[in-house]
């Protein structure tokens, strides 16, 4: 985008100097607290990406933020800042589960469509609004969507406690969605091949899902009409209108596209691991997906390192309040928020200095 | 005028201003070149010159903004530094910008203190300000409420505030950039009673405008600037304004472009009352009627926002207006439904837009991107309903490049990093490339180096032998003249005459521009 920079010095060292930055500072947050930082790396890294058994629960963890990051990111290229994931991905569950609940599935195959659908419609839905308030009545996206997290929770609990709880039970849950709507782990799928895998961790074929996801939104952005329509208006709104695009159809598919997006994460955690549906299925992953879309620069591909990444960062989270019990969870969410700040909104921080020693070295170039 | 020395004089009878030999240059443009000037005390001084002639970059060296490369500003007779505008207000200057610098949702009271209170507690200084303020209201008509907010007081209002604000800080000369370009008429006359008084009460003012009829009513002595020089410095009560009208235009050399006379055919733009209304409320297009015929090339000439941009926004699909719009004998709609730009160019209008690149370039777009943009549509840049061509896009791109010599001709490079000449090739490239029934075109060559003018207006004419009709809108007069068949003169939203090109001259249409018509 600017041609200070070499490519690879944007898109690779520094989300890398960030990333860097923000284990040097969670690494004096540990030392401070009486534990060796290194142990506690090894055991972060150990507990994410050491075995097969972490492996599935990093990339179920991945799933969910690929879809919140992917839903941030195609509303980011229209410039668009969506921070309603969170309330989005509730919804989705909702239309995951009115999916999986509608009639008794004779197979997942049959399911896994509707699920989807229902989930993104729900998710997408849930964006419409505020996208049409953004569009018609110039209502700012961020306090809308903002806003439409709140309800979304408080909906979602009024219906689990009053509405959707399954009988006879005291939990504010559904009942567990039928057999036929179960959705294929990696344990399952595997087995297919012939191939072994844990049972336990809850990696289904949602991440298949999440891939295409990333392929879709790619082709989308970069090979469609509608993307390039997108992009223009996204980089400058005159000029859109000048080209005969139109502003608010733009702002509505986008914001579409996105609440789908991230109302599909529900495919992963509600149908795919819960099996039922529960109050509090998203956690936060809404947004952890704008520190992905963020860290990944709208681009599919960084999206999905960025979410493998911060994958790890939960599952080995887990871990080293497992193994440390002087790390508690709170410290966890600790660690996880200085990574979002430093590779988020501490960006600049890194990159201006950066720019700068790049163009003193071109400068003392011949 | 610049080797005359002074010789020593006492204070009072020194100029409140003094400017000897300001020079100030903006990479190759020299926006300054060796200007003199000297402003008595007790007067209205007006500066009058086409746009870009230098006018504001002179102020904004005055008002400690821009830095001198050379030259040396003299106050009430002594030598003054002025390097930011705190030292131009130590030194008694104030100035009213033509974009008010308020502060929207803070009272009267409060915007004139902002900035020079006396002490960490508001409570004086406010107090001061208002016993002040009540003192002024008296004595130069210049009344507002003190606890009025900003943003409920019509412009007129907003601009006393700006007057106050300087009078506050006690400002004994005060610069006004292009007062009246957003006061109504009886504002404006308002205005200048103000001034008047202002100037009775022994300071000095430095008016900047266009508007000649101004210049004639309220000031004492006014200077022209064109390209940058200093040309004339002249008591108001010895000239004419048709003699400031020539002074300002000037004759320039002409780059005459070879072309045949024209063929007019049908008539391809048949615009009728088109009104455009800001969303302040202000007419900025007045009931303008105005035909293009096939073939041939009309030139709409006047100075800058006079109703121009809005022109060609409405005949390009961006703003909506009221009145008719008939392309080839077909009405198309100004407004709704319909009138957006995808809707104008499938009726055959190609729009070059006076800001490229603000409206016809995305900037972080690739050149091959900004070759297709506007005509992503169309089914040789698609494979489908969805997908988009980019291998033919490219092929398309590296060729108008080539036919339109943009260099670097590379379809890779973003816009942002071609220079403005060739960025506004690209877009040329891409609109006339379409083979357009329509051509509208806004300030073609601004900011281009001198080769690219001339394949500019060659290819505008290429255009218009091609059959096409061209609506070209300049604030160049020399551009005007050289491509034009007919000029239609805009001055405040309507057009205020209309000559053939042979049949004028810099004179005649210098004078309309400046809203002189021989019945006034």
């Amino acid at each position: 985008m600017n041609s200070q920079m070499p490519k690879w010095a944007d898109v690779a060292l520094i989300p890398l100097l960030n990333l860097l930055l923000a284990f040097l500072v969670s690494g004096l947050v540990v030392l401070w607290i009486g534990e060796n930082p290194l142990h506690a790396l090894v055991i972060i890294i150990k507990g994410s990406i050491g075995s097969a058994y972490s492996w599935g629960y990093t990339l179920y963890y991945t799933t969910n933020f690929v879809f919140t990051g992917l839903a941030v990111a195609v509303a980011f290229h229209a410039k668009m800042f969506n921070i309603g994931g969170e309330g989005q991905a509730t919804l989705g569950g909702l239309g995951a589960a009115l999916a999986c609940l509608s009639i008794d599935w004779p197979h997942w195959l049959l399911a896994f469509p509707v699920i989807v659908a229902g989930a993104a419609l729900f998710g997408a839905a849930w964006a419409a609004v505020p996208a049409y308030l953004q569009a018609r009545r110039g209502s700012h996206i961020v306090i809308t969507t903002i806003m439409f997290n709140f309800i979304a929770f408080a909906l979602l609990v009024y219906l689990l406690v009053h509405v959707m709880k399954a009988p006879g039970s005291m939990a504010p849950e559904t009942k567990t969605f039928p057999p036929g709507a179960h959705l294929p782990t990696a344990h399952e799928m595997l087995a297919w091949f012939g191939i072994g895998f844990p049972k336990s961790p809850p990696l289904n074929v949602s991440f298949l899902l999440a891939l295409a996801a990333c392929v879709f939104v790619w082709a989308l952005i970069w090979r469609t009409r509608l993307g390039y329509a997108i992009r223009a208006f996204g980089f400058s709104e005159p000029a859109a209108v000048y080209a005969g695009i139109s502003p608010f159809r733009v702002i509505m598919i986008s914001m579409l596209i996105s609440g789908g997006l991230a109302g599909m994460m529900a495919v992963n955690t509600v149908a795919g691991e819960a099996e039922r549906l529960l109050i509090d299925s998203v956690q936060g992953a809404g947004f952890v997906g704008i520190a992905v879309a963020l860290m990944g620069r709208s681009h599919p591909v960084g999206v999905l390192l960025a979410a493998i990444l911060f994958g790890i960062l939960y599952q080995g989270g887990a871990e080293l309040e497992f193994e440390l019990p002087a790390v508690s969870r709170e410290m966890i969410v600790v660690i996880q928020a200085l990574v979002i700040l430093f590779t988020g909104a501490l960006d600049n921080m890194v990159r201006m200095p950066v720019e700068k020693l790049f163009i003193r070295m071109r400068r003392g170039a011949p | 005028m610049t080797g005359k020395e002074q010789s020593a004089r006492p204070d009072d009878a020194a100029p409140a201003i003094e400017l000897r030999g300001i020079s100030k240059s903006f990479g190759p443009i020299r926006a300054n070149r060796d200007i003199s000037l000297s402003v008595a005390s007790g007067t209205i001084h007006g500066i009058v010159g086409e746009n870009g002639a230098g006018k504001s970059t002179l102020m904004s060296i005055l008002y400690g903004f821009y830095k001198a490369d050379a030259g040396e500003i003299r106050i009430n007779g002594k030598p003054t530094a002025i390097p930011d505008s705190q030292a131009a207000i130590g030194a008694g200057i104030g100035m009213v910008h033509q974009h008010f610098m308020l502060v929207q949702n803070f009272t009267v009271l409060e915007n004139v203190v902002l900035g020079a209170e006396d002490g960490p507690l508001l409570g004086p200084s406010l107090a001061k300000a208002r016993s002040l303020l009540t003192r002024l209201a008296g004595e130069y008509e210049l009344s507002v409420d003190p606890d009025a907010v900003i943003e409920e007081l019509s412009v007129g209002y907003q601009q006393r505030v700006e007057i106050l604000k300087s009078l506050y800080r006690q400002a004994d000369i005060l610069i006004l950039d292009e007062p009246t370009g957003v006061l109504t008429p009886s504002e404006a006359s308002h205005l200048f009673r103000i001034l008047r008084s202002l100037r009775d009460e022994g300071k000095t003012i430095i008016l900047i405008t266009h508007k000649l009829q101004e210049i004639m009513a309220v000031t004492d002595t006014v200077s022209v600037m064109r390209q940058g020089e200093m040309t004339a410095t002249v008591r108001t009560c010895d000239t004419m304004p048709e003699e400031l009208a020539q002074l300002m235009v000037g004759r320039k050399v002409l780059l005459r472009v070879k072309k045949q006379a024209a063929n007019p055919g049908d008539v391809v733009l048949d615009a009728t009352n088109l009104t455009v209304t800001d969303d302040r409320g202000v007419e900025r297009l007045k009931d303008v009627s105005l035909q293009v015929r096939k073939g041939e090339i009309l030139g709409i000439a006047g100075v800058a926002g006079n109703g121009q941009t809005e022109l060609l926004e409405v005949l390009g699909g961006i703003s909506s207006a009221t009145g008719s719009i008939r392309i080839n004998g077909k009405e198309v709609s100004c407004s709704g439904p319909g009138s957006d730009a995808g809707s104008r160019r499938r009726c055959g209008v190609a729009h070059v837009p006076e800001d490229r690149q603000h409206l016809g370039l995305v900037m972080d777009f690739h050149a091959w991107e900004n070759m297709a943009f506007g005509y992503h549509h169309d089914s040789r840049y698609n494979h489908n309903r969805l997908f988009m061509d980019n291998r033919a896009i490219r092929h398309a791109t590296a060729r108008n490049m080539e036919h339109f010599d943009v260099r670097p001709a590379t379809a890779e490079s973003v816009a942002r990093n071609f220079s403005g000449g060739n960025q506004q090739k690209i877009v040329l490239a891409r609109e006339f490339t379409r083979g357009p029934q329509l051509l509208v075109v806004g300030q073609p060559t601004r900011g281009v180096d001198i080769g690219a003018i001339e394949f500019i207006h060659q290819r505008i004419v290429d255009l218009r032998d091609s059959g096409a009709a061209v609506l070209l809108i300049s604030v160049e007069l020399d551009e005007i003249l050289s491509l034009s068949d007919r000029v239609a003169v805009m001055f405040d939203g309507r057009i205020i005459g209309e000559r053939i090109t042979s049949e004028t001259n810099e004179n005649e249409l210098g004078l309309l521009m400046a809203g002189i018509t021989s019945e006034s």
